[in-house]
C-alpha cells in the first residue's frame, strides 16, 4: 500500500515480519505493546489481592507479623535484591544492542539476564531450605509456639503465596528469556524486528518492580526488635 | 409473514457476488482452528447457548421447588440447583454473552478493520471459555456445589462436602478468557481504527465494548487469585479467611465483591451500547446527546468500582464506610439516568419503526429503569437492612442482568442476524416472541418484589404458606419466559434454511457494518467503507 516509504531495507524488514490484521509496522508495535502494559495491569491486580490481604493480616496481627518478619534472612533477601536489579539494566542493554544491530552483545546480556534471574531462584531456594528446617512451611511443615504462632503462620501463607506466585513468574521469564537468547543467536530478531524482545523486556521489568514491593514487606518491616 | 411489511427497507443492488466468511475453509479443523473474529463468534454463540439451556434447566428445578411452600426438592438439590445456575448463569452466559458473539463479530467491522489485534489470543480465549465450563460441568457432574455462586468463606473453604474445587477452577479459568478478551477489544479499540474513524465518531456499542473491557481486565484478577485462596485454604488448611485460622472472611467478601459488582456492569454496559444502536436506526434519528452517551459508560465503569460494600451493608461494616458505599451507589444512578433520559429523547418525535429488535430495545430499557430504581431502594443501608437477603433483591438483579441485558442481547441478535447469517427471519414470531419475553419477565419477577418486600428470603427450599401465592404466579411466569426463550432458536434456525436472502443493509442503518455485504466476506470490507459520524440518520445511507 504504502509503496513510497518502503524502500528501505529496514522498511523492508518491517514489513516482512507485518500480520495481516495490521496495515503498518507502526500499528502492529503499537498493538503488540498495548497489548503487554494491559497484561502487566492484569498482573498488578493478581499481586494487589495478595497485597491487600497482607495489609488486613498485619493490621490485626502486628506482633506476630513482627516476630516472624524476624525470621527471614536479611542477607539471603538482600542478594536476591541485588540480582533482580541488575537483570533488568542487562536485559534493556540487550535490547538496545539488537536495536543496534549488535546481535553478539544482545545474546551475551540475555544470557547474563536468565543466570540472573536463576540466580535469584537458587538463593531462594536457599532460604526456602532453611524455612523447612525450621519448621516455617505452613499448612506442611509448622512447628511454632508462643502467643503468635497462628500469626507467624498467616505470615508465612502470605509470605509463600507472594514469593511463590512471584518465582512462578521469574521461572517463566526466565524461560522466554533463554528461548529467546537462541533465537537472538540464531538471527531471528534485529533492527527491524525486535517486538518480542521489548515485550519480553517489559514482563521482566514488572516481576523485578513486584519483587521491590515484596522484599520490604516481607524482610524489612518490623524486624527491629521492640 | 413478510419481513417488508415491518419496515426493512428494499434495496435495488443485492450484491451477492462477494464470498462470505462462510465460504473458505468448511471442515471442523477450518472452524476450530479458525483466527477469524467472526467465526470464532459464531463459535461463542453456539457455547453460551448451551450453557444459557443449562442455567436455564436449573432456574426450571428452582421455580418448580418454590410451588409449594414445603418445597418439591430435597434440601441439598435445591441448594445445588441455585448455586449452579448462579455460576453458569454468571460466568458462562451473562457476563460473556453480548461482548464474546456480537461484539466479536462487530468490534472489528464497525471500526473498518479486518480483525482483532490478536486473532490468535481471541481463539484461545475461545478454549479457555469451553476448558472453565467443561470444569463446572464436572462439578456437575459429580454431584453439584452448594456454596451458591458467590462462595462465601468460611461456608465454602471449610464445610461444604461439596465439588467447590471443580467448580472454582472453572470459574478460574474462564476468567482469564475474559481477561483476554478484554485486553483484545481495548487494544483493537485503540490501535485498529481505519483512518477517519475518531473516537468521537465511534458507535455506542463500540464505546460500551470499551467500557466493559476496562472493567473486565481490572476486575477478573481479583476474582481470579481471591478464588485461589479459597481453593489453597480447601486443601491446605490455612489461609487468610478462616476466622479460626486467625483470618478475616469479610474480606473475602470485599475481594469477592470488588470484582462481582464491577461484573454487574459488565452485563449491562455492552447492553446499554447495543440498546442505543436499535433505537437509534429505528426511530431513524441521531442518538440524543452523544457525548454523554459515552461519557456516562465511562463514568459507570469508573464509579462501578467504588461502590461494591453496599452488598455488605449487613455484613459487619462500619456505619462511616457504610454511608460512603451508600453515597457511590447512589452516583452510580446519575449516569444511568442520563443514559435512559437520552434514550427517550432519542425517541421523541423520531419516525419509530416497532420492528423485533426494537421491541428487545424498548423492553430492555423498562426493565432496565425497573432494575435501575429498585438498586436505589437497596443502595439505602436503613432500607437495605430489611430488605437484604430477601427476593427483592432476587428481583431487582435479575430486572438488570435477565430483564435488562438478556432482552438486549436478543435485540442484538435479531438486529444483526441478517448481517451475520444473511438471512432474514419471521418479523412476526420475532414480535410476538419479544412481547412474550416482556409479558412472562414481568409476571415471573414482580412478584419476586412483593415476596421480598413481604420478607421472604432467598436461597431456602422452603418457605411461609401466606407466599404461595406469587410463588405460583412467578412459576407460571417462568413458563411463559421458557417458550419466549425457545422461540427465537426455533424461528432463528427456520430461517438459516428457509429465511429470505437479506441485503447489506435491511434495516436503513448507517454503522459501517452494514456497508458490507450479508454475510460479510473474510477480510470484512471488499472495499474500503466510509467512516462518518456515527448515526448519520440525517444523511443518505452509503
Amino acid at each position: 500500500m504504502n509503496a513510497t516509504v518502503a524502500d528501505s531495507p529496514l522498511e523492508e524488514g518491517r514489513r516482512a515480519h507485518l500480520e495481516e490484521q495490521f496495515d503498518e509496522p507502526a500499528q502492529q508495535h503499537s498493538a503488540a505493546s498495548l497489548g503487554m502494559w494491559i497484561f502487566l495491569a492484569t498482573e498488578m491486580l493478581f499481586f494487589g489481592v495478595l497485597f491487600t490481604s497482607y495489609t488486613v493480616m498485619r493490621v490485626l496481627h502486628p506482633a506476630g507479623f513482627a516476630e516472624a518478619s524476624r525470621h527471614t534472612d536479611l542477607l539471603l533477601g538482600s542478594g536476591e535484591t541485588a540480582a533482580l536489579l541488575t537483570s533488568s539494566i542487562t536485559i534493556v542493554i540487550s535490547l538496545r544492542a539488537l536495536k543496534l544491530g549488535q546481535r553478539g552483545l544482545a545474546t551475551l546480556f540475555l544470557l547474563l539476564t536468565a543466570a540472573l534471574g536463576t540466580g535469584f531462584l537458587v538463593i531462594h531456594g536457599f532460604e526456602y531450605h532453611s524455612e523447612w528446617e525450621e519448621h516455617l512451611i505452613p499448612g506442611v511443615r509448622f512447628l511454632q509456639f508462643g502467643p503468635h504462632a497462628r500469626a507467624v503462620e498467616l505470615f508465612e501463607v502470605l509470605s509463600y503465596l507472594l514469593t511463590g506466585w512471584h518465582s512462578i513468574h521469574l521461572i517463566i521469564a526466565v524461560s522466554v528469556v533463554l528461548g529467546l537468547t537462541y533465537r537472538v543467536w540464531r538471527g531471528a530478531f534485529g533492527p527491524d524486528h525486535f517486538t518480542t524482545l521489548e515485550l519480553a523486556a517489559l514482563y521482566w521489568h514488572l516481576v523485578d518492580i513486584i519483587w521491590m514491593f515484596i522484599f520490604p514487606l516481607l524482610y524489612l518491616i518490623g524486624r527491629a526488635p521492640v | 409473514m413478510s419481513a417488508i411489511d415491518a419496515g426493512i427497507v428494499p434495496q435495488p443492488k443485492p450484491e451477492s457476488a462477494a464470498p462470505s466468511f462462510y465460504s473458505g475453509d468448511q471442515s471442523l479443523r477450518g472452524w476450530l482452528f479458525t483466527r477469524d473474529h467472526k467465526r470464532i463468534a459464531i463459535l461463542y454463540t453456539l457455547s453460551i447457548t448451551l450453557f444459557f439451556g443449562l442455567g436455564g434447566a436449573a432456574a426450571a428445578m428452582i421455580r418448580y421447588d418454590l410451588i409449594v411452600p414445603s418445597g418439591e426438592l430435597a434440601t441439598e438439590v435445591y441448594n445445588k440447583a441455585f448455586t449452579f445456575h448462579g455460576v453458569v448463569m454468571v460466568w458462562f452466559f451473562l457476563l460473556p454473552s453480548i461482548p464474546v458473539t456480537l461484539g466479536n463479530f462487530l468490534l472489528p467491522i464497525m471500526i473498518g478493520a479486518r480483525d482483532l489485534a490478536f486473532p490468535r489470543i481471541n481463539l484461545f480465549s475461545w478454549y479457555l471459555f469451553v476448558g472453565g465450563g467443561a470444569f463446572v460441568v464436572a462439578a456437575l457432574w459429580a454431584g453439584g456445589v452448594d456454596t451458591g455462586w458467590t462462595f462465601y468463606t468460611p461456608y465454602s473453604t471449610m464445610f461444604s462436602n461439596t465439588n467447590v474445587y471443580l467448580a472454582i477452577i472453572g470459574v478460574f479459568v474462564t476468567g482469564f478468557s475474559t481477561i483476554f478478551t478484554g485486553l483484545n477489544f481495548i487494544v483493537t479499540t485503540h490501535t485498529m481504527r481505519m483512518p477517519g474513524m475518531t473516537w468521537m465518531r465511534l458507535p455506542l456499542f463500540v464505546w460500551g465494548l470499551y467500557a466493559v473491557s476496562v472493567v473486565m481486565v481490572l476486575a477478573t484478577p481479583v476474582l481470579a487469585m481471591t478464588l485461589a485462596l479459597v481453593g489453597l485454604e480447601r486443601v491446605v488448611g490455612v489461609g487468610v479467611f478462616d476466622p479460626a485460622l486467625g483470618g478475616d472472611p469479610l474480606l473475602f467478601q470485599h475481594l469477592f465483591w470488588f470484582y462481582s459488582h464491577p461484573a454487574v456492569y459488565m452485563m449491562i454496559l455492552p447492553a446499554m451500547g447495543l440498546a442505543s444502536e436499535v433505537i437509534s436506526c429505528f426511530t431513524s434519528r441521531r442518538v440524543f446527546g452523544y457525548k454523554f452517551m459515552t461519557y456516562s459508560m465511562l463514568a459507570i465503569a469508573v464509579i462501578g468500582f467504588m461502590v461494591w460494600g453496599h452488598h455488605m451493608f449487613v455484613s459487619g461494616m462500619s456505619v462511616y464506610a457504610a454511608m460512603v458505599f451508600s453515597l457511590l451507589s447512589f452516583l452510580v444512578a446519575v449516569p444511568s439516568a442520563i443514559k435512559i433520559f437520552n434514550w427517550t429523547a432519542t425517541l421523541r418525535k423520531g419516525d419509530i419503526r416497532f420492528t423485533a429488535p426494537m421491541l428487545y430495545a424498548l423492553g430492555f430499557v423498562g426493565l432496565f429503569l425497573l432494575g435501575g430504581l429498585t438498586g436505589l431502594i437497596l443502595a439505602a443501608p436503613a432500607l437495605d437492612e430489611f430488605l437484604h437477603d430477601t427476593y427483592f433483591v432476587i428481583a431487582h438483579f435479575h430486572y438488570v442482568m435477565v430483564g435488562g441485558s438478556v432482552m438486549a442481547y436478543l435485540g442484538g441478535i435479531h438486529f444483526w442476524w441478517p448481517k451475520v447469517t444473511g438471512r432474514l427471519y419471521s418479523e412476526r414470531l420475532a414480535k410476538f416472541a419479544a412481547v412474550l419475553m416482556f409479558v412472562g419477565f414481568n409476571v415471573t419477577f414482580f412478584p419476586q418484589y412483593l415476596l421480598g418486600y413481604e420478607g421472604m428470603p432467598r436461597r431456602y427450599h422452603s418457605y411461609l404458606p401466606k407466599f404461595q401465592e406469587l410463588n405460583i404466579i412467578s412459576t407460571g411466569g417462568a413458563v411463559l419466559l421458557a417458550i419466549s426463550y425457545a422461540l427465537p432458536v426455533l424461528y432463528l434456525l427456520w430461517s438459516l434454511r428457509y429465511g429470505k436472502r437479506s441485503p447489506p443493509n435491511p434495516w436503513d442503518a448507517r454503522g459501517l457494518e452494514w456497508q458490507t455485504s450479508s454475510p460479510p466476506p473474510k477480510e470484512n470490507f471488499l472495499h474500503p467503507p466510509v467512516p462518518r459520524e456515527a448515526y448519520a440518520y440525517d444523511e443518505p445511507a452509503l
